[in-house]
């Protein structure tokens, strides 16, 4: 069974404000009970003030569901519909100590909820906003606009980290092709404008004129130099460790190490220094340097 | 409180006199039953008495045709592999949707290794169709496959006349019988099963050891192979101290088989009967006229599996549920989905298994707790209202988007 925070099973025990609001003047619906969860959030909103007096849910769904949307009641009382729109599916989350990763998908359908229920109480029709997005995930019901959203605010970089936020690609899997489009769009929005990687080029082995030791060292630290920043980002770095012929050793720290971006890690940096050096080349992890061969 | 296991289907307790049986295999019994010196000879005597327990169990001609495995899933992967090599001009397998995932995984992936795969479908009880079943009997089948008794709601497959049609047509059959052995009369000697696979951890002995039944006669190829152990279709060296276990284990579910059949049926009965008399919109699910007597699938509507198995956790009730939740998948088990569960139920399905430990009082505990618990969460849901669920609860409940 999942590992529980106590505060989620406190908030799942003994539920803060659920039931039916009688006076509600704003309510969100998201989810379905196809999908499994469901959630229904009733805010009492002060017209004059635009302050949350009264919050309530009713759901559907497993302890971490029922949990999340008990403390986002919790979270939005007495703060103003502006306050409110800035509450992340991450607060969520945070307030409750966490939730498992496979079971983020709860925090975001609060967040999804409170936004519906705003966007009730002000008159608006949120449905405009989603039906832009093309369905992405057919089984879950879950478009676009949503993944690229909670992409973008979580800083997720794997399908299976989109399936524990959004359930997308959690099914059939036959949507994980454009799952992945999608990561690799906010990707590219990432590493800022200007620096969008042109469209691979065919990587012909141009008759480069042949480079001095040295001078292949210095380029593939400077490619080294240009992706480092990124891996700073994500609690990473990268360092040389050793150049064999067509083989580049190097040692992926931090965060990066091990985990299931290390190939895709290093087959980025592999195509720049490719590109770099202008002659084909492989990008390994230290640990497959070849043992020293003892008589 | 004592807690309450009703989760046998998953797992059993070893019974204490099984662990009695094994433990000198661990330390006085150490050897190697193949060793020529007293060490191993005491243990190869040892080991010919749980073959022969089993074989009592099942009912098989000869004592032979036991080939101890290390798991239900191997047994399962043994015997699906072995017809195919046995049988190379032959690219057909016929099994059900509602099987194990040691027989739909495997089947997956062969299919896409290029062989077909023909799947049963089942209706809303969850029963075969058998006309289908024979108008798919033909030349290119290699192997039938089909459970003996459904893990999750406890449904009973007619394997023995299955086996019957599919010998008439020269073709082999196999049941993974994981749930049923140790619940039911099996009589193999008496049927035309070729190969059927148990588990031991299902019958109160340890995990990790298995069986596969093989035939005498059957065309065989092993999945392991090395060692002469159990005469050569299965290598290496023998779990002695498991197998005692699974002997003992044997011969344990053999005396206890008429309780099995009365005492823990009964008790099952008294569970639905008192739940379902208390909450409405739930109701059983599964085959209920052929039935393991000691599996109950209830569905529960409008409310979500992992929050009931929460509650009842907390009151030290141990069950399990086919919700998507618990599984892990996201999505509502897939016996449950094969049966046409409506989704509003699907995801709210509990699987209580009882075992010749439970107890009435323990029975009663249970029947007093749920009908709280589903109760305090249909209050929660969106679905229901004061007494009943929202009226056409697609529209009530209106998403944004969906
Ligand atoms: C029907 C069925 N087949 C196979 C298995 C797998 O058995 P084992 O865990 O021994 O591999 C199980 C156990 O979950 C089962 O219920
Ligand atoms: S369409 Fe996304 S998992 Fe099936």
């Amino acid at each position: 069974m999942w590992e529980y925070s106590e505060k989620v099973r406190e908030y799942f025990f003994n539920p803060r404000n659920s039931g039916p609001l009688e006076e509600a003047n704003g309510v969100g619906d998201v989810g379905s009970i196809q999908c499994g969860d469901a959630l229904r959030l009733m805010l009492k909103v002060n017209p004059d003030t635009e302050v949350i007096e009264e919050a309530r849910f009713q759901t559907f769904g497993c302890g971490s569901a029922i949990a999340s949307s008990s403390a986002l009641t919790e979270i939005v009382k007495g703060m103003t519909l502006d306050e409110a729109l800035k509450v992340s599916n991450q607060n969520i989350a945070d307030y409750l100590d966490g939730l498992p990763p496979e079971k983020m998908h709860c925090s975001v359908m609060g967040r999804e909820a409170l936004h519906a229920a705003i966007a009730n109480y002000r008159g608006e029709t949120q449905t405009d906003a989603h039906e832009e997005g093309a369905l992405v995930c057919k089984c879950f019901a879950v478009d676009a606009l949503l993944i690229e959203d909670v992409v973008r605010a979580n800083n997720l970089n794997t399908v299976e980290e989109v399936t524990f936020y959004t359930k997308a690609g959690g099914g059939c899997a036959s949507c994980h092709e454009g799952i992945e489009e999608i990561l690799a769009k906010v990707k590219g929005e990432r590493s800022g404008p200007g620096e969008v990687s042109p469209p691979m080029k065919p990587i012909a082995p141009r008759a480069a004129p042949k480079l001095t030791l040295v001078e292949r060292i210095r380029r593939i630290e400077a490619v080294l130099a240009s992706v480092r920043p990124m891996l700073v980002r994500d609690h990473g770095d990268v360092e040389l460790v050793e150049v064999q012929g067509r083989n580049i050793y190097v040692h992926l720290k931090g965060s990066c190490a091990g985990c299931m971006m290390e190939a895709a890690t290093l087959g980025g940096i592999q195509q720049k220094m490719i590109e770099s050096l202008g002659e084909l080349v492989q990008v390994l992890p230290a640990s497959y340097m070849p043992a020293e061969t003892s008589c | 409180m004592n807690p309450i296991y009703l989760d046998n289907n998953a797992t059993t307790r070893v019974d204490p006199e099984v662990v009695a049986a094994m433990l000198p295999f661990f330390t006085e019994h150490f050897g190697n039953p193949s060793s020529i010196h007293a060490f191993g000879s005491q243990v190869g005597k040892a080991l010919k008495e749980a073959r022969q327990k089993m074989q009592a169990l099942l009912g098989a001609e000869h004592d032979t045709e036991i080939i101890f495995t290390s798991c239900g899933t191997e047994s399962d992967t043994t015997a699906i592999l072995s017809a195919l090599r046995a049988q190379p001009e032959k690219n057909t397998i016929i099994t059900t949707v509602v099987e194990h995932p040691a027989i739909l995984s495997l089947c997956d992936w062969l299919e896409k290794e290029g062989y077909i795969v023909h799947r049963l479908r089942v209706d809303r009880k969850g029963r075969l169709d058998l006309d289908e079943y024979r108008s798919l009997l033909v030349n290119n089948v290699a192997l039938v496959t089909v459970m003996w008794a459904n893990n999750e709601t406890g449904t009973i497959f007619p394997v023995e006349t299955m086996a019957e049609m599919a010998a008439a047509k020269g073709i082999m059959f196999h049941t993974d019988a994981v749930q049923a052995v140790g619940k039911l009369p099996i009589d193999l000697k008496a049927t035309k099963i070729d190969m059927l696979s148990l588990s031991g951890h299902k019958l109160h002995a340890p995990k990790g050891i298995g069986v596969l039944y093989l035939r005498r006669g059957c065309r065989f190829r092993p999945l392991l192979r090395g060692g002469h152990q159990e005469r050569g279709r299965r290598a290496g060296t023998e779990n002695a101290p498991s197998i005692v276990a699974l002997g003992k284990a044997a011969e344990l579910a053999i005396e206890h088989m008429h309780h099995e059949n009365t005492e823990v049926r009964r008790l099952r009965d008294r569970l639905e009967q008192g739940i379902l008399s208390q909450v409405t919109h739930a109701f059983i699910t599964g085959d209920t006229a052929s039935r393991l007597p000691n599996t109950s699938n209830i569905a529960f509507e409008y409310v979500e599996g992992e929050s009931i198995l929460l509650l009842l956790n907390k009151q030290g009730i141990a069950a399990s549920s086919g919700s998507a939740c618990t599984s892990g998948s996201l999505e509502p088990s897939h016996v449950m989905r094969a049966m046409g569960i409506p989704y509003t139920a699907a995801h709210g399905t509990i699987r209580f298994s009882l075992s010749r430990y439970t107890t009435e009082e323990e029975i009663d505990r249970v029947i007093a707790a749920v009908p709280p618990i589903i109760a305090q969460l249909r209050e929660l849901s969106p679905y229901w209202n004061e007494n009943g669920p929202v009226e056409n609860p697609e529209r009530a409940f209106a998403p944004a988007y969906a």
